[in-house]
């Protein structure tokens, strides 16, 4: 994972409550067994008209005052729905870097923070004004601080977000969670000497 | 049981019971997975990452493998195997078999006789079992929490986390106890129980939270119908869901291929006694419903929290008082063509798919086969029934099920995930309507433009004869 210190893009808004994995990515496109090319898979069937592929002129991200834009404000408890990683895959390879909503979903956001896509969270007020923001002004840009947890709206207002430590201290650093389990090969190997295996799926 | 004198809950005792390392205020804590299920579609990448950093698998005997979601259902050929026609799939599916053979994983290949969904064949083989953690890349790993195990969805990222260490980086989370008293009616069943639970509290009204199913109805449920409960705690925010084990569980448990024996048995069910929630344990929520309060329930919407009783009428956008929530109702009544005010009884559908690891195991099928016996499916309905593994499907075709269904005129499918993720052929056409058993009824889910009503496999069967929106109990009366 690549270090993640400082965002700055334009925002686009897809003022929409709960949207699920399945819009993210549909599952038609989880055949793959490797991460490459799903951007073009990011809300697919929102994106492409009927055929799938004829850009669906209606949908914001295809509008092309918005390409380029690289955070994401979205309706309330984004990311609900399936474990697949391949939301957030698809949201980089889509070219977005932060998503801002009020909630995430619990595994979306896990799944986000070990890729580097930054989850936020803002109060319900300043979702509304980025909504209209993004919606008056397509070139109206956020800049986002990792290591102060800081976001700074287009009229320069400095907003604080919760980031757990350990996920920031990750993103700054770009090193990712395995290292720091392997490390406890100790500890885990007393776990295992005070406590048995309860089945074995190999006997 | 207590600790040091403090009351505890099923889940508390299993979350204390696996910590590696406790959680501080630098890092999450590291918790110990007992039983690790992995399945095709996300696994490769995991695979490939413990691949690159030159690591094992941990515990390949800890770990099992199946292959349900890209997998199609269509009958086997001549030489008894089930043909891939999708290349990426089978490209998917030839990775999978690779990787468990490199790591010493064993698996279960499409069309071997202990294959079928992940979430069917851990309870099946005895594998799931009180008190363990389990985790999955697939969410509704919760299923597992029907048997007072913590088991929870988890990315491939952390599916490789798994593989290398057995352990992952958890935050604690919260508790919601959920509970539901009073008995249920004749015709309602355990789907009923959890889509009323998600359309009262939304689809993440549950985040951050584990639940503990608890009351006269849950307790009541078979471990079929407790699965089915815990199964969707996700679809109401929540990573798990857990029921506390008692002597239905442990009857279902004993004599399964993975189940202690002997003296251990004697202990095991020793130590699973101590697992449910002290008397007095606090929970950081709570709710209640009452069963006798409940009949069948159906969504009308495109997410799992849009549900009501199946006689209720779809509700209007403009009585909504939040903004985005109307917006959302908007959009959803839009991609589903229903108006305000409709009642979905009567209306019109092309499919119906009895299946998923919600709703395809024998009891499910028993339930849907009873009803019916005798009766037809409507010339206007496709209905598929898709067995949740290939014992089920054993089971089933000894009991005589599959005659039943096919004289009915359904299709009698192999084992897999089929129609609920729709990535393996198995799917609407745009536009369809279909009375679903599975778990999602997200935009598309179950194939680009299709639309879902989720219900139990009993209103399920009677929509199918019907050729429209049922209520089951007008028929259950009628044949009784």
């Amino acid at each position: 994972m690549d270090k993640l210190r400082h965002i700055e893009g334009s925002i686009v808004a897809i003022p929409v409550n709960d949207i699920d994995t399945d819009q993210i990515i549909p599952a038609r496109f989880l055949k793959v067994t490797d991460k490459e090319g799903l951007g073009k898979a990011a809300f697919c069937d929102w994106r492409y008209l009927e055929d799938g592929e004829t850009p669906n002129p209606e949908f914001i991200l295809n509008q092309p005052e918005y390409r380029g834009a690289s955070v994401l404000i979205a309706g309330n408890n984004f990311g609900c729905g399936s474990s697949r990683e391949h939301a957030p895959w698809a949201l980089l390879g889509a070219g977005f870097k932060a998503v801002i909503s009020t909630d995430f979903a619990d595994i979306f956001r896990n799944n986000s923070l070990k890729n580097g896509l930054l989850p936020i969270i803002v109060d319900e007020e300043t979702q509304r004004q980025l909504f209209s923001l993004a919606e008056e002004d397509p070139s109206a840009s956020v800049s986002v601080d990792v290591e102060t947890q800081t976001l700074t709206l287009p009229d320069g207002r400095a907003l604080g977000f919760p980031l757990d430590g350990f996920a920031k201290y990750c993103l700054l650093n770009g090193v990712d969670q395995l290292g720091y389990l392997l490390a406890l090969d100790d500890e885990v190997l007393a776990f295992e000497s005070a406590n048995p295996p309860r089945v074995a799926t190999t006997a | 049981m207590t600790q040091n004198g403090k009351r505890r809950t099923l889940f508390e005792k299993v979350w204390n019971a696996h910590i590696v390392r406790e959680q501080s205020d630098d890092a999450p804590a590291v918790l110990y997975v007992d039983l690790h299920l992995v399945h095709e579609v996300t696994s490769p990448q995991a695979f490939s990452m413990i691949r690159e950093r030159g690591l094992k698998v941990r515990r390949p005997d800890q770990t099992i493998g199946t292959m349900d979601h890209s997998t199609p259902t269509t009958p086997r050929n001549e030489l008894g195997i089930i043909p891939v026609a999708d290349a990426m799939a089978a490209k998917q599916l030839d990775t999978f078999t690779k990787n468990c053979a490199d790591f010493g994983i064993p698996m279960y290949a499409l069309g071997d006789e202990h294959q079928g969904i992940v979430h069917v064949i851990g309870p099946e083989k005895g594998l799931t079992q009180p008190g363990m953690t389990i985790v999955c890349g697939d969410s509704h790993t919760s299923t597992h929490g029907a048997f007072g195990a913590l088991a929870f969805g988890i990315g491939t990222s952390e599916v490789g986390h798994v593989l290398a260490t057995q352990t992952l980086l958890q935050n604690r989370p919260r508790t919601m106890a959920v509970n539901v008293e009073g008995r249920l009616g004749e015709g309602v069943t355990a789907k009923d129980i959890i889509l009323a639970v998600i359309a009262r509290i939304g689809i993440g009204g549950g985040t951050g939270h584990v639940f503990e199913y608890r009351g006269e109805a849950i307790r009541s449920l078979s471990m079929e119908g407790r699965m089915t409960v815990c199964n969707m705690s996700i679809e109401g925010g929540a990573r798990a869901g857990m029921v506390a084990p008692d002597e239905t569980t442990f009857e279902y448990i004993q004599g399964r291929e993975h189940a202690p024996q002997g003296a251990d048995w004697e202990a095991a069910v020793a130590s699973w006694r101590e697992l449910p929630t002290d008397d007095g344990a606090e929970f950081d929520q709570e709710i209640t419903l009452r069963a006798d309060e409940l009949i069948p329930m159906i969504t009308y919407g495109t997410n799992p929290g849009m549900g009501m009783p199946i006689n209720a009428a779809v509700p209007a956008p403009e009585d909504e008082r939040d903004v985005n929530k109307r917006i959302a109702l908007e959009k959803a009544l839009s991609y589903m063509d229903l108006r305000p005010g409709q009642h979905l009884l009567g209306q019109a559908i092309d499919v119906v798919f009895i299946g998923s690891c919600t709703n395809s195991r024998i009891t499910d099928l028993r339930q849907a086969a009873q009803f019916m016996q005798g009766r037809k499916v409507a010339d206007s309905v496709r209905m598929m029934v898709v067995p949740g593994s290939q014992q089920v499907k054993k089971q089933a075709e000894s009991e005589g099920l599959h005659e039943i269904f096919r004289a009915a005129g359904a299709e009698w499918r192999e084992a897999g995930c089929s129609m609920c993720i729709a990535m393996n052929g198995d799917q609407l056409e745009p536009g369809q309507y279909a009375v679903s058993t599975s778990n999602r009824n997200f935009e598309g889910r179950q194939g680009k433009g299709g639309r879902t009503f989720l219900a139990s496999p009993l209103t399920a069967a009677a929509s199918a004869v019907a050729g429209s929106v049922t209520d089951p109990r007008a028929m259950l009366a009628s044949s009784l």
